[in-house]
């Protein structure tokens, strides 16, 4: 099921990417209303983060567009935050944890610019929304996986940009850091910004999200929380991998969908 | 590791820009080799993203094949007395007092070698003062850059030219081997020691300095190659703050 909506913040049509010949998504066509906290789902290799990816056009796609706002990425990135994998940067690297938020600010800079105090005021200020302000000066080599994620949601949030794509933001981190980030995308939700975050865990997609993105290589369902997180349609993104498969189970089960499947 | 390649791989560039050119003249010799520098990163990269090899496995394929080539050249043109693999490989830097350089009226205006580096020297620093932000977060997070629209593979690859730039200007004091080690081990020293990146860029700086002064009266002293005593220096600071920061932690 994939329920279409008018003006939407995210328009997707007939996106196919590809590894080697070989496609990682099929064919994907959907929308994603003004203001939605969506969450992207699927088992490992569905695709999710290469639907982020292709989006932010960081891969080539082999067919369709992505349109944000009705346009073009190019005429739109200012609008636009990414945060990609924590795992795909080196935290070694030399940078203070101000220096890595303050990365958010360069797409307004443009080249021959240096940063200035209002750009670090805004860093600044972006780390206290995460409750970071005390690592402003940390290095980032010191800090811990949860720690990481805040310093690249508050990279995100300098850029005060309409639309937030998120990529696994809750990978490895720990359960206070988990509840201040989504508290803070919610919070972003209702201010009517955008946000499209990959997720892993089914317990919580009710509770974090209202929007739900069913991918497995093709698109399964696309539409508000309510109406697509169903067993049927669990079952056919997840279908066929076995763990997972019992992890849906046990969601069923305590969720008594069986009570409902039997009338 | 790419430091390693370009300084190997720009080789045949110097041979080929002298072949063409039928001089030494450090310009066309230091655009050959800032062409193949440029060329084996992008092979470098080619080779790992369309050829899905290792990063290492590329580097060493492309670098070493370019280096041969070049190696081909030098001794096939070996009878011109002024490129040969002594040269190229091991450098002289006692031959730069004397390799003076002159203005259109014929009169000596310096050493060449401390002409052309302080030329490069100046671009270098001008490059990094006026671009470190470009630079800074493509090489932390080039997907992030891209996604903000900094292209992360030119960044790169400007980078990369000024890498073989260096190197090409610096063959002739030190040779093709030793100045590798130049590049990278006053840098890893100071990667050791600090964790931010101006004073790693300050330090390791410092570090090369160092090397090259105490090196030159290594050498004085021990009578010995002036190159392998910079280095040997450069050997040394490197593994006293190794020490450093066994013995902190």
């Amino acid at each position: 099921m994939i329920h279409h909506v008018e003006n939407p913040a995210l328009e997707i049509h007939d996106l196919t990417v590809s590894y080697d010949k070989k496609p990682v998504l099929w064919g994907v066509d959907l929308t994603i209303p003004n203001g939605a906290l969506c969450g992207i789902i699927g088992p490992n290799g569905a695709g999710k983060s290469t639907l982020i990816k292709s989006i932010m056009d960081l891969i080539p796609l082999n067919s369709g567009y992505v349109k944000i706002f009705d346009k073009e990425l190019d005429e739109i990135r200012k609008k636009i935050s990414y945060v990609p994998q924590r795992e795909s940067v080196d935290w070694d690297f030399p940078a203070s944890v101000l220096d890595v938020v303050m990365m958010g600010r360069y797409s307004q800079l443009g080249l021959f610019k240096r940063l200035r105090k209002a750009d670090r005021d805004a860093a600044l200020s972006a780390l206290e929304m995460v409750g970071m302000e005390k690592y402003a000066k940390r290095q980032i080599a010191q800090l811990s996986g949860g720690q990481q994620q805040r310093v690249f949601l508050a990279r995100a949030l300098t850029q005060n940009p309409e639309i937030y794509f998120l990529d696994e933001p809750f990978a490895g981190v720990d359960a206070a850091t988990e509840k201040a980030i989504i508290q803070i995308l919610k919070n972003l939700s209702e201010e009517g910004k955008t946000i499209i975050a990959v997720h892993h865990d089914l317990q919580s997609v009710e509770t974090y999200f209202n929007w739900v993105i069913m991918l497995n290589l093709r698109l399964v369902a696309s539409g508000p929380t309510s109406e697509v997180f169903t067993p049927q349609f669990l079952e056919e993104t997840y279908g066929g991998k076995l763990t997972l498969l019992s992890e849906v189970g046990e969601l069923v089960k305590e969720r008594g969908f069986h009570a409902r499947e039997k009338q | 590791m790419i430091g390693d390649a370009i300084s190997h791989s720009v080789l045949p560039g110097i041979v080929i820009a002298f072949l063409l050119v039928g001089s030494l003249e450090s310009a066309w010799m230091i655009i050959g080799a800032g062409l193949l520098g440029v060329l084996t990163t992008f092979l470098i990269e080619f080779f790992h993203q369309k050829g899905k090899l290792q990063t290492d496995a590329s580097i060493g394929v492309t670098f070493t094949w370019l280096f041969a080539l070049g190696v081909i050249l030098v001794t096939y043109y070996a009878g011109n007395a002024h490129i040969d693999q002594d040269c190229i490989l091991h450098g002289e830097i006692a031959y730069v007092p004397i390799d003076l350089m002159y203005d259109d009226a014929g009169n000596a205006i310096g050493p060449k070698a401390v002409i052309v580096l302080s030329v490069v020297l100046v671009v270098i620093l001008l490059f990094i003062g006026i671009f470190y932000k470009e630079l800074f977060i493509t090489t932390f997070d080039p997907d992030f850059a891209n996604a903000i629209g900094i292209s992360s593979s030119k960044w790169h690859y400007l980078l990369m030219g000024l890498v073989s730039l260096t190197t090409v200007a610096s063959f002739e004091s030190v040779g093709a081997i030793l100045v590798v080690a130049l590049l990278i081990a006053p840098a890893s020293a100071a990667y050791l020691i600090t964790q931010d990146l101006k004073w790693m860029l300050l330090l390791s700086s410092f570090f090369g300095i160092v090397s090259s002064i105490l090196g030159y009266w290594l050498s004085y002293l021990l009578d010995g190659s002036i190159a392998g005593a910079m280095v040997t220096i450069s050997g040394v600071i490197f593994g006293i703050c190794y020490l450093v920061t066994v013995l902190k932690k």
